[in-house]
């Protein structure tokens, strides 16, 4: 017996009721990329790709993206499986706190992190007082304010796979021997991994388009806070084909980024 | 796209239609303005609604630039004011207006909080490398001035920020994270007590002209040029330096 | 001699309250049987430490696991035990040879010395080639001897299986449960054995506990407990009708009035059992030598290896098996009248 079984040759038919809207929904997802890739000035495109600024926006966006997401799992699958696994009162209404981040307007959270981080801030002068450190308008500001809107889609997505895991393979563990950090580490956390991953790459994502919270609470400085989305933003006030030029090349980056890793993870199952 | 736009500016503009032909300035009239207008042009709005019985003006404000990218892809609007020449460039060039007038001026100021805790006079100050300032990005009109007044007198500095419009600018200078921010006058006059505006002379190399014109799809051309008119009025200009701008 | 096991495991669940006294020696594999929602699952889980006792204990080799009354607990990564799941729950991201070696790492054996102890057991288990297979990987019979193996390699001293065989089908099932019966027996600690099969039960313990709605209503070795059934439960698994009554000399009168002749005097409340050939059916009252006749209503019929087993109601609720010539030569459906009988030689009565 092999994992792999070859799909029957056989034919389905598919509904009606379900193909024709999920084609229309493709059609609306994906059509405003066709407008993108058409309006795109394709000749300048090496030259724009060349620009320093482009690039520092780039890669600030890639690393960026990145810690925040270290973060959102160093701190995020705690949370999911404090909330999957651990009955507590108000449990539901912690759950319902971790997505606020969701249906927070970014901009509002922005100011929100300012509140709390920046210079006046409860924590923030506190950080400035005890060790002269200061958030705002720094990269490890992008990073918070990228992390605090992610999160949320790493905890759902990993609070759901541990709600899907079998909960006697911890079990089995325990009568093996191991006590409750090896049960976690050895096999839930290999057992959710699936779930792990596809809430780290929602995460990344995310993060990586971020906007609102990063402009409002780490402002924009070239090379230093400037990600990619605020680059986009403001070559949209002088130059559309700017603007368009670089949403496709961070377009591009995150895509290859994720195919990538897509072919690493089924490479090594 | 454009056709579309056409069919959606029949749609808002019917009434306005049907009255083209007619020397009465009546029905609805859609006026697309820069976001630093908002307070006297609302003003202004209503006063023109007191003047003109049976015309209702409807504002939409945003950023320039925004507007102007709006109007080219066929967006129903009558009257365009812009917060930089720039922008009305790009749609005169376009095709969509013709003969634009400045009605307004407007002048840089430094931003500080109320009292000045820094004791700020001056450009030249805001160069302490101890100082967190906010400018706006050169990508807009207030960040394009900030720099030529800068560069005018002289003064080196580094912001930790380009903000991307004049009023995040102001709210991170409300909300304490810098302690000077180059803003518009009008801006310092809208924030109300809690800001100050430091004026400088320098701003004069950066003065910001404020041009509108009536657009030429106009649903309702006959109110929109008249609106143009009666925001060249002594009446209108009152209420323009009442919120910080200037006469032209 | 002290019992390896002495445990006397008391869980409330709702309504349900399991009472289980049970002790088990060296060596010794104890079956708990019983049906479905009788508490062997609770018992085990409470045996493993997967669940608390609400009173009572478990203690191994004289060391308490688990004593409300003390407020002491063992945690199960502590207690020794190893347990066979139902399903197996072979870690699935972990080859057979790491599933095997789990156990032995975690209690400290170095990684290579584990994996040579759990090579070990996988050739002991017949696996020494399938290694490196991850659990979808392999059969359900493979996967049963892995996970043997897996909690024979942590050397427990209490080994726990719950239905270990009901996952497989007909075939693998014979092969593995005569291959589980030679591990059990080379076991030297205790096992005990959760099964709702008598013939697991049967053929790998040396003795049977059975338990219905969580207290034991019979306990003993296999022969015992098959030859003289203590309820419905056993008496239908190993295929007996049984009734309860009270002998008098040769005549016992069953709780539902009917009175049975039988063949071995007794006094006192007793048991009396038949097996279901020993029930002749006919189609009108039998003359002759059996002593017990009585007109039945057939509610049911159906296969019964080679023979039909006929279900009966009527006086004495009985099972009947009959040969498919006798059965269509009587036209037999549900809803007929039948004369059943039973000669008393073929009663056997024991005391309750």
């Amino acid at each position: 017996m092999t994992a792999k079984t070859s799909a029957p040759a056989r034919r389905q038919r598919i509904p009606a009721a379900l193909l024709i809207p999920a084609l229309l929904g493709l059609a609306f997802l994906t059509l405003p990329l066709a407008g993108l890739l058409i309006r795109a000035p394709w000749s300048t495109m090496p030259q724009r790709l060349a620009e320093p600024e482009v690039l520092d926006a780039l890669r600030l966006s890639l690393v960026t993206a990145t810690a925040s997401t270290g973060l959102c799992l160093l701190f995020g699958i705690p949370i999911a499986w404090l909330l999957a696994r651990v009955e507590f009162r108000g449990r539901s209404l912690v759950r319902a706190l971790v997505t606020v981040p969701l249906v927070l307007p970014p901009v509002v959270g922005g100011v929100a992190l300012l509140l709390v981080f920046g210079r006046g801030g409860l924590v923030g002068a506190w950080l400035d007082e005890a060790f002269g450190i200061t958030l705002p308008f720094s990269t490890a500001g992008v990073v918070l304010a990228m992390t605090f809107v992610a999160m949320p889609f790493l905890v759902v997505s990993v609070e759901g796979a541990l709600r899907g895991a079998d909960i006697r393979y911890e079990e089995a563990a325990a009568t093996l021997g191991a006590g409750r950090w090896t049960v976690f580490t050895r096999v839930t956390l290999p057992l959710v991994a699936p779930g792990i991953a596809a809430g780290a790459v929602l995460c990344w994502a995310r993060a990586l388009g971020e906007f609102g919270a990063t402009i409002t609470f780490a402002g924009n400085f070239p090379g230093r806070t400037q990600t990619m989305p605020l680059a986009v933003y403001l070559a949209l006030e002088t130059d559309l084909e700017a603007a368009i030029v670089l949403s496709l090349i961070l377009l591009a980056a995150s895509v290859t980024v994720l195919a990538c890793l897509r072919e690493r993870w089924t490479a090594t199952p | 796209m454009r056709a579309a736009a056409l069919a959606c500016a029949a749609v808002l503009g019917l009434t306005a239609c049907g009255s083209a032909g007619d020397d009465d300035a009546s029905g609805h009239l859609t006026v697309f303005a820069a976001a630093s207008l908002t307070e006297a042009f609302t003003q202004i709005g209503e006063d023109f609604e007191d003047a003109n019985p049976g015309v209702e003006v409807v504002f939409s404000f945003a950023g320039s630039a925004s507007l102007a990218s709006q109007i080219a892809q066929g967006a129903p609007a009558d009257v365009f004011a812009s917060a930089a020449p720039a922008n009305m460039d790009s749609v005169v060039r376009s095709g969509y207006a013709a003969d634009p007038e400045t009605f307004a001026r407007n002048r840089l100021v430094i931003a500080v909080p109320e009292g000045d805790p820094d004791g700020i006079t001056g450009l030249a100050d805001l160069a302490d490398p101890g100082l967190k300032v906010a400018l706006c990005a050169e990508e807009v009109p207030c960040g394009a001035a900030a720099r030529t007044a800068l560069d005018a007198a002289g003064v080196r500095l580094t912001p930790v920020t380009y903000e991307t419009d004049v009023k995040a600018a102001l709210s991170k200078l409300g909300l304490g994270e810098v302690d000077a921010a180059l803003v518009y006058r009008t801006d310092t006059e809208a924030a109300g007590g809690a800001v100050h505006g430091v004026e400088f002379p320098e701003s004069d190399s950066a003065i910001n002209d404020y041009p509108i014109a009536a657009l030429d799809d106009a649903p309702n051309p006959a109110v929109a040029e008249a609106f143009v008119d009666y925001i060249r009025t002594d009446e209108a200009l009152e209420v323009l330096t009442a919120h910080g701008f200037q006469a032209p | 001699m002290t019992p390896v096991l002495d445990a006397h495991l008391v869980a409330d669940r709702g309504d349900f309250r399991l009472d289980l006294p049970l002790h088990v020696e060296a060596g010794e594999t104890v079956a708990l049987l019983g049906p479905n929602g009788a508490g062997k699952t609770t018992a085990l889980r409470a045996l493993a430490g997967l669940q608390g006792l609400s009173e009572g204990h478990v203690a191994l080799e004289g060391r308490d696991l688990d004593r409300p009354a003390q407020r002491h607990w063992t945690a199960p990564e502590r207690r020794g035990i190893g347990v066979v799941f139902q399903d197996y729950l072979l870690f699935p991201h972990l080859s057979a040879l790491d599933n095997v070696a789990f156990g032995p790492r975690r209690r400290g054996v170095g990684r290579t010395a584990a994996r040579e102890r759990a090579a070990r057991w996988l050739a002991r288990v017949g696996l020494e080639e399938l290694a490196g297979r991850k659990p979808r990987q392999l059969s359900g019979g493979q996967a049963q001897r892995v996970a043997l193996a897996r909690a024979l390699a942590v050397e427990p001293t209490l080994l726990l299986l719950d239905e270990p065989l009901a996952a497989l089908d007909a075939r693998t099932r014979l092969d593995t449960r005569a291959e589980l019966h030679h591990h059990l027996s080379r076991h030297a600690g205790a096992s005990v054995l959760v099964t709702h099969d008598p013939v697991d039960a049967l053929v790998l313990a040396d003795r049977l506990v059975v338990i219905e709605d969580g207290a034991i209503v019979q306990e003993g070795d296999a022969e015992t407990v098959t030859a003289r059934p203590r309820s419905d439960y056993v008496a239908r698994l190993v295929g007996l009708n049984l009734y309860r009554g009270r002998s008098e000399g040769r005549n016992v009168r069953l709780d539902g009035g009917t009175v049975l002749t039988v063949a071995d005097p007794l006094d006192g409340d007793a048991f009396a059992a038949f097996k279901p050939s020993a029930v002749a059916l006919h189609a009108g009252r039998p003359d002759g030598s059996p002593r017990n006749v009585w007109e039945a209503t057939v509610t049911g019929v159906h296969r019964h290896g080679d023979n039909l087993r006929v279900q009966l109601d009527g006086p004495l609720r009985a099972a009947a098996d009959v040969t498919p010539a006798a059965a269509a030569q009587l036209g037999l459906r549900s809803g007929q009248r039948v004369w059943a009988a039973v000669k008393a030689t073929e009663i056997r009565t024991y005391p309750d």
